[in-house]
């Protein structure tokens, strides 16, 4: 691992990222309106005579906790698309650039991305709904560590993808995630999913976290246990992604491909 | 005897059933700028491309620096660099960002010197703090051939460098080239479809065809081979008479 040459990627996202108003647009856009959409949902939701429980108010956590997984994966991806689209991929892969600090060079600008939306949504959330992502205090952490994680392995394993498929696949950059969203309980906990899908909404790390999310949001603090859980699928997520990646870089490498990705 | 920087080995490459190249075995010394020279699908930027480590080919063997590419690729990449007409710098940068960041890769130490002087010779400080994207297709090139020298390489690489240029930039770029070489003994392999950029740019020629070198020498040596005035006959001529002319080839032999 060279630092320096992870340096010189972070800065040119930094450049890439700072210097564009859709892609920094791209960064407060979607999210903020899905705050919007979310948060007037839980206000109507409580005006409602019957008022369904205080458990309404996860909505908002689980939206911002969404976005945390799905924004990580796309920053991995999108980085990717980048040098796609500016024909520069071919220009970094003749450099002495390893492909893992390629990757851990986007992992550094997703993780920095996110914290940047996220800042920006609990201020609002707080602003608008009166409602603290931050009063969830410590456990906060690990949840956020973790959808980071998942998504970092989710967004390594759509680029392999576009890297094999082409910008053909581009379209999976964008649906993948959404693919995994109706099982692993984002906005309804685990036991209103059938039985049979349960299982297997237990193999995805982001379950444990949104339902870590509302256990701690009721005041039960975090399972110890459950954690466990999602860090160990994620690890071995994560290697699974990593080994999947440099398989399809060398079978890019092997019909080339990687040429083709960069100057088409 | 100079030094060989790269030598290639029964180079073949298939793409699922096409035969891209075929059976290529090549040396390239120390200093001197070798143009792979061939109609379109003759298999060069194939060639190119394997010697850049972003094809794996199916057989033979590359070792530049006196080294395995398959297994030293980062390290040869640290030495050697790379131009094409085909790719492009991030558009919405800078021109001196762009090539900032380069640096940061090759590891150059005094980078601002060394970007200043290399605008200067490709006579476009002006566009230092100018769009890459908003460049015109002759000035990013000459854009990408500073890139290319930002890390002094001791081999560089070129895919069709002036396949995007008007003449007179085409001819500037050439000479640059030639001046290049001899200031800096830097190793040059050329591809391009263009006979003025070969007799002018190289000390010698590989002529592919059908991915299989059928001449190599000088550009006057080629000619001689086919019996031909210029390259650009020797081009025509293979290209239309395909095989036959290449067992002419052998008759010369
Ligand atoms: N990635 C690839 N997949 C399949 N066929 C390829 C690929 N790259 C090149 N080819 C084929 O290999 C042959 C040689 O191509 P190429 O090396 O690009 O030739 P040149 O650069 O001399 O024009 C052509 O027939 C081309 O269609
Ligand atoms: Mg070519």
């Amino acid at each position: 691992m060279n630092w320096g040459h992870i340096r010189a990627l972070v800065l040119r996202y930094t450049f890439l990222y700072t210097r564009s108003v859709p892609r920094v647009a791209e960064m407060f856009f979607w999210p903020v309106m899905d705050l919007l959409v979310w948060g007037f949902i839980t206000v109507y939701l409580q005006k409602l005579e019957h008022q369904p429980p205080a458990l309404v108010t996860f909505l908002l956590g689980s939206m911002i906790f969404w976005d945390i997984l799905y924004r990580a994966q796309q920053a991995v991806t999108i980085s990717f698309l980048e040098d796609i689209w500016a024909r520069n991929l071919l220009n970094l892969f003749v450099s002495p650039i390893r492909v893992s600090e390629f990757i851990v060079a986007t992992y550094i600008v997703g993780f920095v991305k996110i914290l940047v939306t996220v800042g920006i949504l609990a201020g609002l959330a707080l602003w608008f709904y009166h409602w603290n992502l931050f009063q969830m205090g410590l456990p906060l952490i690990p949840l956020f560590a973790s959808l980071l994680l998942m998504g970092w392995a989710v967004g390594m394993i759509t680029t392999a993808l576009i890297m094999r498929w082409g910008q053909s696949a581009e379209a999976l950059a964008w649906g993948i995630p959404f693919l995994i969203q109706p099982i692993c309980a984002v906005f309804y906990p685990l036991s209103v999913l059938p039985k049979w899908i349960q299982p297997i909404s237990r193999a995805i790390p982001a379950t444990y976290v949104f339902e870590g999310m509302r256990q701690v949001l009721r005041g039960e603090g975090l399972s110890t246990h459950e954690m466990m859980w999602a860090f160990g699928l994620n690890v071995v997520y994560l290697i699974g992604a990593g080994l999947f990646f440099n398989y399809m870089f060398e079978v890019a490498r092997d019909k080339g491909l990687l040429a083709k990705l960069g100057t088409q | 005897m100079a030094e060989i920087l790269v030598e290639v080995q029964n180079l073949r490459k298939e793409f699922a059933g096409t035969v891209a190249v075929a059976d290529v075995s090549f040396t390239v010394p120390r200093g001197e700028i070798v143009g792979v020279l061939g109609a379109n699908g003759a298999g060069k930027t194939t060639t190119i491309q394997i010697l850049l480590g972003l094809i794996k080919p199916s057989g033979g063997k590359v070792t530049i620096f006196g080294k395995d590419l398959e297994r030293h690729r980062i390290e040869i990449l640290q030495r050697s660099n790379f131009s094409s007409a085909y790719t492009g710098l991030p558009s919405n940068l800078k021109v001196w960002e762009n090539l900032l960041i380069f640096a940061m890769i090759y590891g150059v130490r005094d980078h601002r010197q060394k970007i200043d002087a290399l605008l200067e010779m490709f006579e476009i400080t002006h566009l230092r703090t100018k769009i890459t994207g908003n460049l015109s297709s002759g000035e990013s090139t000459r854009v990408n051939l500073c890139k290319s020298l930002l890390n002094d390489p001791e081999l560089l690489m070129l895919d069709e460098p002036t396949a995007s240029l008007d003449p007179d930039i085409a001819d500037k770029v050439r000479k640059l080239l030639r001046r290049i070489q001899s200031e800096r003994q830097i190793t040059m392999v050329y591809t391009s479809h263009n006979m003025r950029d070969v007799e002018e740019v190289c000390d010698r020629v590989l002529f592919m065809h059908k991915g299989r070198i059928i001449a190599e020498g000088t550009p006057q040596e080629v000619k001689d081979k086919f019996k031909q005035t210029s390259l650009e006959d020797v081009f025509i001529s293979v290209a239309r008479g395909g095989d036959v002319l290449a067992g002419g080839g052998e008759e010369a032999r």
